[in-house]
């Protein structure tokens, strides 16, 4: 076992990626994840360009059901549900993977700075977090998007500032797991700084679990953004699906397509990411599987 | 005296919590583009500057930063959020109107979801390798997976319109006025779709950390003792491993308790249940700005009671922690 974890260690980081890898693509549940995350990302950037319906646009009579004459179906506007599931994607993914790269970048610094100075920073920045833990996060996240108008923009911050608590504690509690080990002992004594300790030493070694986190953090985040623009809280001017369920929910009766569909894309873009995130963790981790 | 020690501490530090509460209600207010008295001269349609002067002076706007900030946590402490200008109402009554359907909701999704998830999680733990056991997996991962208004919406179509077997919306009959048991089984009829639909999401995590714990029980030496005297399977799981095993559940519920009032919120505005959420919801579309920081505090103030209550019954419960 010490062996093993040496190697690791020591290993090439080629071949513990391959090592990642086999693991990963042994896991059915992560590959059908996989593959999920691919269509997703080909409906991202091509869809729009196979089906250039304007989502905003009138272009069918108003509530035809799915088939009728259009493949999904038309909401109490007669606009076309795909166009909306096909445009809708780019949003999501967008919003997914920003606010998912400002959580982190909030959630790391804090983690880091806590862990590694210890004494009244660690304190400090831990009671923030604690605060921030208290606040119902989607609560907060619509206040911020209300007070400051909605937008793309307004709703990356809100969700960035409403989701880093458990990257920051999760980097701080790496980050003191690793503080007293070896290499970290070894670049001290060989005089590298505070800063390149931190940043090129540990960070690195603190990644497995970090990746882990920021990959079940976009599914987070596209829930967040969904959640705000049903509740009337998204971009105007971008087309979301969270906002055609909002759009149409006086018609669940009437136009049930209208809100099945774009719920239907959120599951599964989100079961995507849960499935690769679970698969990353198992491949990541093997310590941990084997405990299991 | 040990506990009583530690009581006083807890309690200063979560009015410590309350403070920055506050002082964050306070920065938002004053940080986001628009006061008080811009909405309300937009409201009645334009005034003349004198008029909007003798406003900001009426609000104490015309005051500097720390008086104001002191002015507003002393009203905060005095139990005075403000005046909600759409109901014309203070904030504190319109939330204490709809404070117990709120609670109502929450408890019972709460609820439902640690007793059917840590029950599902322990089956599913007792044949690790077993169809059902994989079922459960799935379940929790489609209910972590699928937005909560989209649950919603979906028994909506499933349960009041295919099948109509719940009311769509609202707490009560309109206009229902029989005794105390036809009210208490009106409002329970009401209540299965929205607390279900809140708890599918929580049911999904709880049901992941009770099979994890509950085979990490199983795997421990007590059990192991409990099997070789020849207990039946029955008596080692609910009576020797439930109660180490449903600890990490009941922790996470709550760790979790801010979340769920949070998702409260949308559950409410699906269902037109008449809680705070639903208030939140109005407030945003009506801009009333001091209502929604108004709810935003106190389901804050929830939360940090809650926690508070959570940390002493431990303290009471189990005597390691010190």
């Amino acid at each position: 076992m010490a062996d093993d974890v040496k190697m690791n260690e020591i290993a090439a980081p080629s071949r513990r990626f391959l090592e990642a890898w086999y693991m990963f693509a042994s896991n059915k549940a992560a590959l059908l994840g996989l593959g999920l995350g691919i269509l997703i990302a080909g409906v991202t950037i091509f869809g729009p360009m196979i089906y250039p319906t304007d989502p905003f646009e009138m272009v069918g009579a108003p509530m035809s059901p799915p088939g009728e004459e259009l493949l999904l179906g038309t909401d109490f506007l007669g606009r076309d549900i795909l166009a909306g599931i096909v445009y809708g994607a780019r949003t999501t993914v967008l919003v997914g993977f920003a606010a998912t790269f400002f959580t982190l970048v909030i959630g790391i610094l804090i983690g880091v700075l806590a862990g590694f100075y210890g004494g009244w920073v660690e304190n400090l920045l831990m009671r923030v977090t604690e605060f921030f833990q208290v606040l119902p996060a989607l609560l907060l996240a619509m206040v911020l998007v209300a007070l400051f108008s909605p937008s793309l923009y307004t709703i990356i911050f809100a969700i960035g500032v409403v989701s880093w608590t458990p990257v920051a504690r999760l980097t701080r509690a790496e980050f003191l797991k690793i503080k007293e080990r070896e290499f970290v002992m070894a670049e001290r004594a060989i005089g590298a700084t505070n800063w390149s300790i931190m940043w090129k030493v540990m960070l690195p070694n603190a990644a497995p679990p970090l990746i882990v986190a920021a990959t079940l953090g976009v599914g987070v985040a596209i829930l967040f953004e969904a959640a705000l623009s049903f509740l009337g809280l998204g971009d105007p001017n971008a087309f979301s699906w969270g906002y055609m369920i909002g759009a149409s929910r006086d018609f669940i009766w009437d136009t049930w397509w209208a809100v099945t569909f774009p719920g239907l894309a959120i599951f599964v873009t989100v079961l995507s990411i849960s499935l690769i995130g679970d698969g990353l963790n198992d491949a990541l981790n093997p310590k941990l599987r084997l405990v299991k | 005296m040990k506990f009583f020690y530690s009581l006083i501490k807890k309690v200063s530090y979560s009015l410590l919590l309350l403070l920055a509460v506050i002082v964050l209600n306070f920065l938002l207010l004053h940080i986001a583009p628009g006061d008080p008295v811009e909405t309300l001269v937009a409201e009645m349609g334009g005034a003349t500057p004198e008029l909007i002067a003798q406003l900001r002076s009426d609000y104490g706007l015309d005051k500097s930063f720390p008086h104001q900030l002191l002015n507003y946590i002393l009203r905060m402490a005095k139990g005075d959020l403000g005046m909600s200008f759409t109901y014309d109402q203070p904030v504190v009554k319109l939330i204490m109107g709809r404070l117990a359907a709120t609670m109502i909701l929450v408890l019972t999704a709460l609820m439902l979801a640690v007793f059917l998830g840590t029950i599902l999680g322990i089956m599913a733990a007792q044949k690790p390798k077993s169809f059902f056991s994989g079922f459960v997996t799935l379940i929790s991962l489609a209910g972590y997976s699928a937005p909560v208004f989209w649950t919603g919406i979906m028994l909506l179509i499933l349960f009041s319109y295919l099948v109509p077997i719940f009311p769509s919306f609202g707490m009560y009959e309109v206009g229902s006025s029989g005794n105390m048991l036809s009210y208490f089984l009106d409002v329970l009829h009401h209540l299965v779709l929205p607390a279900l639909t809140l708890a599918s999401i929580y049911l999904a995590v709880y049901s992941r950390i009770a099979r994890a714990s509950m085979m990490d029980v199983l795997g421990s030496d007590y059990i192991r003792t409990a099997r070789s005297k020849g207990l039946s399977e029955r008596v080692v799981v609910y009576k020797h491993a439930l109660k180490n095993a449903v600890l990490p559940v009941i922790t996470m519920a709550g760790l979790q308790f801010s979340q769920l009032i949070a998702g409260a919120v949308v559950v409410e505005t699906v269902f037109s249940w008449p809680g705070m959420g639903q208030m939140a919801f109005e407030a945003i579309l009506r801009r009333d700005h001091t209502l929604l920081l108004g709810i935003l505090f106190f389901s804050t103030l929830i939360v940090i009671v809650v926690n508070l209550l959570t940390d002493m019954s431990y303290r009471l419960l189990d005597p390691r922690i010190k």
